[in-house]
């Protein structure tokens, strides 16, 4: 158990060493995780609304697909964004592929789904008590899938701290899209798995504490609002 | 005779298996309508046919124009909902939805709506978030939030269910109100003190079918229908 200990030691070590190089790993996963989760937020939140409120041929179906789409797999996430990135893919003029924009364009991908979803069926339960007030105001579907995104909020909240968590852990596909390049694109994630993989298990633990306690206070966060929230406006 | 505010014609309405509007034909006069009826008669769900809510499976609902417009409809539900935001804006949050009213200024609105919640008296709650307000007072809002549209036409479904005492008194006085000003009401209830107050005329409903559209006093004590007159007679008991 020695290295357990030895492990935490260092995780202790290593985030209050001021280390530039482990601060801009640190900062470059928030920066990247941030970014994807705040495009695919609006772009699932819009997804998943419209699919709650509208009726439309086919929305059995993009049910099934996007809760389907939640676990789409990183690597094959990566793969596909990769494929497409590359010199010879549709997008390859764009010059993107290793750099902290793919990263972002790989897990905005891999994101979207799971907070289209989840925000689905968010709204969908909202809608089914609100349906019949909107629909006598006069609100036509687009305002009451606007009007039901805004007071779900709090629950949405939610929603997206899920979506920053996958972003946040997951390595396969900014692995194969950011190519773990030192001091450009690589994160939290992959510096684990290339330290882990070099036999230097403390730096590996120690990123993967200072991870887990990310994570942690994220959620503390976001449990706190939940709850103010549910005092000040029921 | 005038016009009739509203004529419904064979409407019928199904629903999972089951016939809840069996055949309505019916026309009211502006003014104010109970709709009377035991659970199950189909009164929410006519008032939701009136609104177009509901389509019907066949049938007509034909409401008659006023100064050659459709007439402003609003509904007020038994269970309140408000958004999760002040009861101010919960009010402007309709007018920002009407025809009627939805190009005028913001301080316009917000001056319609502030007089709205002090109509219903509650001025000093204006500000506070809408779903943290009790039921009664949420029921108030939800009239204010009706009123402010300046509704032609006002129907509410069991408007004073599940309120206590006061509460009830309260939302009673502002119907009140609604109508000196003009507008006509359709209201389902169970309430029958209310309707006996309140009403011009009763239509019971008995098992999806119009068994009877009578003025209040006849209803309340002269029933035509055998239906009606079992209703009374178990609301005495």
């Amino acid at each position: 158990m020695n290295w357990i200990a030895a492990s935490l030691a260092d995780a202790a070590r290593l985030a209050f060493s001021l280390d530039p190089k482990l601060y801009s790993i640190i900062g470059l996963s928030l920066s990247v995780s941030l970014a994807s989760v705040t495009l695919a937020s609006v772009a699932g939140g819009l997804i998943g609304a419209a699919v709650a409120v509208g009726r439309f041929p086919g929305r059995q179906v993009l049910i099934v697909l996007l809760n389907a789409a939640m676990g789409l797999p990183p690597v094959v996430v990566g793969l596909v964004v990769y494929l497409m990135l590359s010199r010879a893919g549709p997008l390859g003029a764009m010059g993107l592929l290793f750099t902290p924009q793919a990263m972002v364009i790989a897990q905005f991908v891999l994101i979207t789904p799971l907070i289209a979803a989840l925000t689905r069926q968010v709204i969908e339960d909202a809608w089914r008590e609100y349906e019949e007030q909107l629909r006598s105001l006069g609100a036509r579907a687009w305002q009451a899938a606007l009007t039901l995104l805004w007071d779900t909020r709090f629950s949405l909240l939610t929603v997206v701290l899920a979506g920053l968590g996958r972003a946040m852990a997951e390595v396969g596909a900014v692995m194969i899209v950011g190519g773990n390049i030192d001091g450009v694109t690589r994160v939290m994630t992959t510096t684990i798995a290339l330290e882990t993989s070099k036999g230097d298990l403390p730096l590996a633990v120690g990123l993967g504490v200072i991870l887990l306690l990310i994570v942690l206070l994220l959620n503390a966060a976001a449990y706190g609002i939940r709850e103010w929230a549910a005092r000040r406006h029921g | 005779m005038a016009e009739p505010m509203i004529s419904l014609r064979d409407l019928v309405f199904e629903g999972r298996g089951h016939r809840a509007i069996d055949g309505v034909s019916l026309e009211l006069a502006a003014g104010r309508t109970a709709i009377l009826g035991a659970n199950g008669a189909g009164k929410s769900v006519l008032l939701r046919l009136m609104h177009g809510l509901l389509a019907p499976s066949s049938g007509a609902v034909q409401w008659s124009a006023i100064e050659g417009r459709a007439p402003r409809l609003a509904m007020v539900f038994q269970k309140p909902v408000l958004l999760r935001r002040s009861a101010l804006d919960n009010v402007i949050y309709g007018l920002k939805l009407s025809p009627a009213h939805r190009a005028e200024s913001a301080p316009r609105l917000r001056e319609r709506a502030l007089a709205a919640l002090a109509r219903v008296g509650l001025a000093q709650l204006a500000d506070r978030p809408g779903r943290v307000l009790s039921g009664g007072e949420q029921q108030r809002v939800a009239l204010a939030r009706a009123w402010a549209l300046e509704p032609d036409v006002l129907l509410l479904d069991e408007p004073t269910a599940s309120l206590d005492p006061a509460a009830m008194r309260a939302v009673e006085a502002i119907i009140l109100g609604i109508a000196a000003g003009g507008t006509s009401i359709v209201m389902t209830t169970h309430h029958r003190g209310l309707a006996r107050r309140f009403a011009d005329s009763v239509v019971f409903l008995d098992a999806g079918q119009v068994a009877e559209h009578t003025p209040v006093d006849e209803f309340f004590t002269r029933p035509r229908s055998s239906g009606g007159h079992a209703y009374l007679e178990g609301e005495i008991a």
